[in-house]
């Protein structure tokens, strides 16, 4: 396996580990006897006191309903919930609040375009661009519109090492397509996609582009405006915040023009018999109760990533990344999948040994409190191009550390004796 | 050294028993974990009403293969009605390790292809597809 990556030029994280782990209650833990060690990031990240503490308040102090009341605690939930709009609206680049729409995840953020802009933009013989890459949340809700209208789905191959083919992306492109659903950063390989440039050349062609971030808005620094995509979905859950949280973010030209994707309560200014006419921008998009709370807690999330750096974060894993690889290439019959170097990619590092199944691996991980995750990863279009059923996985945040590097390197050692291969 | 990976388990797993292609099978049957990846076939040669020969194959985890082998070890010469009869229990009490719920599908998935044959299903029936799918997926 080529590694690039000399342990010599370990680069150093920018930030305090010791200070972070303070605040995460959780990774004080023990599992099987073993301090827990989290490396399942990219499934979900654990949650700082402060968020803990955000959402708990609400509760306690001034838990309402929100837009409806005329009362202090509906007053200030409402102020709490749109504030976090706010918050995440900076965090994203946006450049209107009224742009972000509060979502349970990024599944439910691709569904809301498929069902809205798609189903009314994508019609017969159109063309939707996907790549291997896609999460299946951001490719089932294409695919199954594609069914439904009678669209074709286009897909967009790798290299050997998980970059994405770019000449067979700009070829398609040239083809014409009515949409480029494409995942800024992937969660099986930790690949980031040129989504900057990827973008202007879709939209010169004519093609409106959907970005999955959920793996990247955690991780690096995203900005809508920068990216100039036409959305941008991405999870909560994923970036501090409880599940439940999400947001999609569209151009408000596009959200302007979209019908509702859910209909009922909070959404509607005026309802009569013969007819409904819609609230305005965002909240035409939030039927029902929104969970408030959990917006609330995306809210506290973002400023304690913005409070470390969301771009120190990024180094911080990358210099993880820089330590792992390289020991994990000395260990004889691992194979890693994706990026070899440091380049264009997350803390996400994708890898099988010889002779033991990634369940057997990540159970026997278990015994020793280390939490990774190992299957197809919601990947099954890369785990076939890749030509394998599953791999284990494990994915860095900001508060790892390269002890608990050397904790994953230890347990492949007891696998590897365990299974004596 | 490992409760569940016990030498017996990698045994089976490494070394399996009645695995390869069954010449004159009367009844195949296949199925897979989808979520880990685990894929299994068992083939069985019924003569008048008993298990004369059988074959597995298959790729998966250590539990799912091991739990196959052991269980074609234990069928050779049993009647269907006595195959009909293996329950979960039995499997679980058969490999003898603590099995958390997360693998409980590995370790029946041999069960399964194995009823799925003695009954000569073409597929499994959706009622049970569902509840073996029910243990979700998540990113």
């Amino acid at each position: 396996m080529a590694v690039t990556i000399k342990p010599a030029s370990q680069p150093r994280s920018p930030i305090d580990v010791a200070r972070i782990r303070a605040d995460f209650p959780i990774l004080s833990r023990t599992v099987n006897g073993k301090q827990v060690v989290y490396l399942d990031n990219a499934a979900t990240s654990q949650k700082p006191r402060q968020v803990i503490d955000a959402m708990r308040a609400v509760f306690e102090d001034h838990n309402a309903n929100i837009h409806r009341g005329v009362y202090e605690f509906s007053e200030q939930t409402t102020a709490a919930f749109e504030g976090a709009r706010a918050k995440v609206a900076r965090f994203i680049g946006a450049k209107d609040d009224r742009e972000v729409i509060f979502v349970r995840n990024a599944t439910e953020g691709v569904n809301l375009v498929a069902y809205t802009w798609g189903r009314d933009n994508i019609k017969s013989g159109d063309r939707i661009i996907s790549t291997v890459l896609e999460h299946h949340s951001d490719f089932v809700p294409w695919q199954q519109l594609a069914k439904d209208v009678g669209a074709q789905i286009v897909m967009i191959d790798v290299d050997d090492d998980g970059r994405l083919r770019r000449d067979q992306l700009s070829a398609e492109l040239k083809k014409g397509a009515k949409l480029l659903a494409i995942t800024h950063t992937s969660n099986g390989l930790g690949t980031v996609n040129p989504v900057k440039e990827i973008v202007a050349e879709a939209r010169a062609a004519g093609t409106t582009v959907l970005v999955d971030a959920a793996q990247a808005v955690p991780h690096t620094p995203v900005d809508v405006t920068d990216l100039d995509c036409d959305f941008l979905v991405f999870s909560g859950h994923k970036m501090l915040a409880p599940p439940g949280s999400g947001a999609v973010w569209a151009r408000m030209a596009l959200l302007e023009r979209m019908r509702p994707f859910l209909y009922g309560g909070d959404m509607i200014s005026r309802v009569t018999v013969e007819k409904t006419d819609w609230n305005e921008l965002p909240w035409k998009f939030e039927a029902g109760t929104s969970s408030y709370v959990d917006a609330i807690g995306l809210g506290a999330a973002v400023d304690y990533l913005e409070a470390v750096g969301v771009a120190k974060i990024h180094e911080h894993e990358l210099s993880l990344v820089a330590y792992l690889l390289p020991r994990l290439a000395d260990i004889r019959g691992i194979t890693v999948y994706g990026p070899k170097t440091l380049d264009d990619r997350v803390g996400v590092v994708s890898f099988n040994i010889e002779g033991i199944h990634p369940h057997d691996v990540a159970t026997i991980f278990d015994r020793e409190g280390l939490c990774v995750r190992a299957g197809h990863h919601c990947n099954q279009l890369l785990m076939t191009r890749l030509g394998v059923a599953a791999t284990t996985r494990a994915s860095f945040y900001l508060y790892n550390t390269t002890g608990e590097c050397d904790a994953l390197l230890a347990a492949i050692d007891k696998a590897k004796k365990v299974f004596k291969v | 050294m490992d409760d569940m990976y016990r030498d017996y388990i990698l045994d089976h797993y490494k070394n399996p028993r009645n695995q390869g292609e069954l010449v004159g099978a009367t009844n195949t049957y296949s199925d897979s974990n989808p979520l880990c990846g685990d894929e299994l076939s068992m083939s069985l040669r019924i003569e008048d009403d008993r298990v004369a020969d059988v074959r597995f194959s298959g790729k998966g985890c250590a539990i799912s293969q091991a739990s196959a082998s052991i269980l074609t070890e234990e069928i050779k010469g049993k009647t269907l009605d006595e195959i009909k009869a293996i329950d979960r229990d039995h499997i679980l009490e058969n490999l003898g390790i603590p099995i958390s719920p997360a693998r409980i599908k590995c370790a029946l998935l041999g069960l399964k292809t194995l009823k799925g044959a003695a009954w000569g299903l073409p597929a499994w029936p959706d009622e049970d597809e569902a509840k073996a799918r029910s243990a979700g997926q998540g990113r």
